[in-house]
């Protein structure tokens, strides 16, 4: 296990280090940001200047070292655009996104899990075969039109929720969320569906094959045969075998939810960091980029990774070995 | 030649097709997805000749013609059944073209994504070891990140393009096909035919292309179809976060784009159209799909 765990961290580190070359030459190598951070009838020592100031004359292989080694004591430069350091301008926005990607998580398993066990229990049903097709629905509404279509019903049609922004938050024990006021909470409704519906599909159809492997099994046959209510049986027995993967696919989700975030958070206008990364690319502010490819590359390996200790714990049968 | 004898034992290539085409029909949903395909895909193709305007000729666009609601009549005296968009344009006309190259970029970044996956999947279960391991390994590590982000950091870096996009698309793909069509091919790796076409001393590209493949066929048709679904899904995504297609090559997911701008004015009709004819494009692969995965499951079968 600790053998395992030390492969991959190196591991990771190796990945997070080819990623962040790559990012960097990509980054670097395309488009000119001084056009657009100089104003147009700057002179050419004003430019000049500008070029210096931000280190653009160098040779990329100086300033790929310059950003590493800064890099590794947490600096990943300052933001052309906002002239303050990138890495701080993501953190200040990454709990508006983790927030939202919690929330939508929790929605998908709340919808999602009851309505696959009722299709499990029930296959072959119209009330299957509704779900079943709704759930492909839900994969193929491409995410950024169904969200257009929640604003035009729900805020331009019906005018019950705000279209777009944040709202306001508070405090609950001591976390900055929108659910502790009524004003965030309903600026959060719309977002989370739009984020969550895709995973609500996802784990529909999970659940419910999962639901139809297991329930042929011996031990549900033997958990029947003991006289144990039907209830008892699907809820403690059945549930708790399927639940395995769909722990697996909810870590890795959850890492899915907040790349996709950047959809939902262009649409609804949220202030997170997937509207702030759109942005950046828009106005080719590279130090944001580059540090926000970097943060959500190491977030990816760490719940790869997280996600694989978790497995192994929560199912005896998987051995970690090499992987 | 005997080899061909060999080859032809198992399942064959048009064996498979029969059989997926009896999975569709079997189901009346599939039906009438798979007819829903075939016409779009028709009315793609047809777009130049079918659409009422050229919506990218700006000589025949009139401004005075601009944001006019589904049904209006048109300056000369036509109709514009589905309205028109900011520059006047007919949105039908614009939405035909646009499926053309929505469908376009979707169902060639598909195919590319199959050759290279199918490729690399069929040379890492045949030649196992280092090379299988290598291969599986970025598989993974391409599996671990999700499709939307690997595209965007791309996009980020390369620009925008329609090259580029279905650069990114494939690059976000190929890992699919390549382990499903691995894992079939380990399993009839080890079978007779295989060991035959060895002594036979045929070469590998041979044994690999026309032995091992076509009875990888099935999980190739299944994801195949599938992932033009997702890449369709993925470069309207892509192009109205404005980092997909340029804005001189429209696809339905730039429409949309340019509907959102309006949406709050109330002048719907331009982004909800394209996106009825985007979902019921995706959607009905993704019925086909869903289908062809049930009737091609060697394990569902009797």
């Amino acid at each position: 296990m600790t053998v395992f765990i030390i492969r991959r961290l190196v591991q990771s580190g190796f990945v997070l280090l080819v990623t962040s070359i790559l990012v960097f030459l990509g980054v670097y190598a395309i488009g000119n940001p001084i056009e657009i951070l100089v104003p147009a009838d700057a002179s050419q020592a004003e430019i000049a200047q500008a070029v210096q100031s931000l280190g653009l004359d160098r040779p990329l292989w100086q300033q790929y070292l310059t950003f590493l080694g800064n890099a590794l004591h947490g600096d990943l430069g300052r933001s052309f655009v906002f002239n303050q350091p990138s890495i701080s301008l993501i953190f200040e926005r990454l709990p508006a996104t983790l927030e939202l990607a919690f929330i939508a998580l929790m929605l998908s398993l709340v919808v999602g899990i009851p309505l696959g066990v009722l299709s499990g229990l029930k296959a072959g049903s119209r009330f299957d075969r509704t779900v079943m097709t709704g759930s492909i629905l839900g994969f193929s509404l491409p995410n950024f039109w169904q969200g257009m279509m929640l604003i035009m019903i729900f805020s331009v049609m019906l005018g019950w929720l705000p279209s777009t922004g944040r709202g306001a938050t508070g405090e609950i024990l001591g976390l900055h969320t929108s659910l502790a006021t009524w004003d965030g909470f309903t600026h959060l409704i719309l977002p989370a569906i739009n984020l969550s519906l895709f995973n609500v599909s996802l784990i529909i159809r999970l659940t419910r094959s999962g639901m139809r492997e297991t329930l042929p099994l011996d031990f549900v046959k033997f958990a029947r045969a003991k006289g144990l209510t039907e209830r008892r049986v699907i809820f403690v027995h059945v549930l708790k075998t399927i639940l395995i993967p769909i722990v697996t696919v909810i870590g890795m989700e959850f890492g899915s939810l907040i790349a996709f975030a950047t959809v939902t958070e262009t649409i609804f206008a949220w202030p997170g960091v997937g509207k702030l990364i759109i942005d950046s690319i828009m106005r080719l502010d590279r130090p944001v980029i580059v540090a926000y490819l970097l943060i959500v590359v190491a977030m990816f390996i760490v719940i790869n990774l997280v996600v694989d200790i978790l497995y192994s714990v929560l199912d005896p049968r998987v051995r970690l070995s090499d992987a | 030649m005997s080899d061909a004898v060999i080859a032809r034992k198992p399942l064959l290539g048009d064996g498979i097709l029969a059989q997926a085409l009896r999975g569709i029909l079997d189901s009346k949903a599939a039906t009438l997805a798979a007819i829903a395909c075939l016409v779009l895909v028709a009315v793609a193709i047809l777009a130049p000749w079918i659409a009422p305007q050229d919506p990218y000729d700006l000589a025949s666009l009139s401004i005075m013609d601009g944001r006019l609601p589904p049904g209006s009549e048109s300056m000369d005296g036509w109709t514009y059944w589905l309205g028109t968009d900011a520059q006047g344009r007919d949105m039908l006309s614009a939405m035909l073209y646009g499926l053309r190259t929505s469908l376009g970029v979707g169902v060639l970044s598909g195919l590319f994504a199959l050759a290279v996956g199918t490729t690399l999947g069929l040379v890492a279960a045949y030649f196992g070891g280092r090379i299988d391991t290598l291969v599986m390994r970025v598989v993974d590590l391409m599996l671990g990140f999700p499709t939307i982000l690997v595209a965007l950091m791309m996009l980020a870096v390369l620009g925008q393009g329609v090259g580029k996009v279905i650069l990114a698309l494939v690059v976000v793909q190929w890992a699919y096909f390549a382990r499903a069509v691995r894992a079939a091919a380990l399993v009839e790796r080890g079978k007779e035919y295989v060991e035959a076409a060895q002594c036979l001393g045929l070469s590998k590209a041979r044994i690999l292309f026309s032995h091992l493949l076509p009875n990888c066929l099935p999980p190739v048709i299944v994801i195949g179809t599938i992932q033009v679904a997702h890449a369709i899904a993925a470069e309207a995504t892509l192009s109205f976060l404005g980092i997909g297609l340029p804005i001189t090559e429209p696809s339905l997911g730039l429409l949309i784009a340019n509907g959102y701008q309006v949406l709050l004015a109330g002048l719907y009709w331009i982004s909800v159209f394209p996106g009825l004819l985007l979902l019921a494009l995706i959607f009905s692969i993704n019925i086909v799909g869903d289908r062809l995965r049930e009737a091609l499951n060697p394990r569902l079968q009797k």
